[in-house]
């Protein structure tokens, strides 16, 4: 039963890459790897009930936080172009105001 | 079933791999590039290293994408088109590769007891760290009390490396805002 379930998140691994190779736009890409991420839990917790082991399932929650950090991190790049300081100026100045409006007009 | 578990990573590993090769939109191979390393992490996970899976999934698909994502904000979206085929870095690339498949021909089998890794440190870590030090999990007593000293420094290292490239990347962006500022 397990290892149908590794055939079909494989044949759902297979899927994703496709359409990380292919998607036109950058959101599929970005949902691409996010889901990628998403099996390879799915994959894990999957093969520690394969091997008779499933001690590897505290494993595969910790891999579900990096996958979701990361996701958040390359979102984060899209909207601020920056990882850490995210506040181009002190609030209320002119250039401040002007910019955030630019932002929202582009996204 | 082991078998085919390894034969499906590694063949949709050497896709991936392709598909970086093949691709000019540079985030795209961004992305492929992360999903390389969480393929090479499931890899560490069947061959029984979940430590070394957990530091490639988190380094690999986690920062390093982040990082590169900040290089290509700083630098151009597509790659230029290479000039023409030169030989010799793929002559180098597949000698380099020929010498170390050579070299895994003497190791000894995946999990063999007779391997010299497992014959002489390692029962003695394995029987003695619950009474030397009482930490259950013996890999943690290893890096955290048999190699304090060696982990406080792996650390210092990885930080500072960190907080170098995040000064690095942090400096030139707000370098290029200022610029964009004036002329505006």
């Amino acid at each position: 039963m397990f290892l149908t379930a590794a055939i079909a998140l494989f044949i759902g691994m297979i899927i994703v890459l496709i359409r990380l190779y292919a998607g036109p736009t950058l959101y599929d890409r970005v949902l691409a790897g996010n889901a990628f991420g998403t099996y390879t839990v799915l994959f894990i917790g999957v093969l520690g009930f394969l091997t008779g082991r499933p001690d590897f399932l505290d494993i595969a929650l910790l891999y579900a936080l990096i996958n979701f950090v990361g996701t958040i991190a390359i979102l984060k790049y899209f909207r601020y172009r920056a990882i850490g300081d995210t506040s181009p100026a002190p609030r209320g100045t002119p250039a401040a105001n002007g910019r955030l409006n630019d932002r929202g007009a582009k996204s | 079933m082991e078998l085919f578990i390894n034969l499906t990573l590694f063949s949709m590993l050497v896709v991936t791999a392709l598909a970086i090769l093949r691709m000019r939109h540079l985030f795209a191979v961004v992305m492929l590039s992360s999903v390389f390393s969480l393929l090479c992490a499931l890899l560490f996970v069947t061959l029984d290293a979940v430590d070394v899976a957990f530091t490639e999934a988190a380094v690999g698909a986690g920062i390093s994408s982040v990082l590169m994502l900040g290089t290509m904000a700083l630098t151009a979206r597509h790659e230029k088109m290479p000039r023409e085929f030169s030989p010799i870095p793929l002559i180098v690339v597949v000698a380099t590769g020929a010498v170390l498949i050579y070299g895994t021909l003497d190791m000894p089998d995946f999990g063999s007891p007779d391997s010299p890794a497992q014959a002489h440190l390692a029962t003695q870590y394995l029987t003695q760290s619950p009474t030397d030090i009482g930490v259950p999990n013996v890999v943690t007593a290893i890096l955290a009390s048999y190699r304090g000293y060696d982990t406080l420094g792996e650390t210092v290292v990885v930080f500072t490396a960190c907080v170098g490239v995040l000064m690095l990347i942090g400096g030139l962006a707000r370098r290029r805002r200022k610029q964009g500022e004036e002329t505006k």
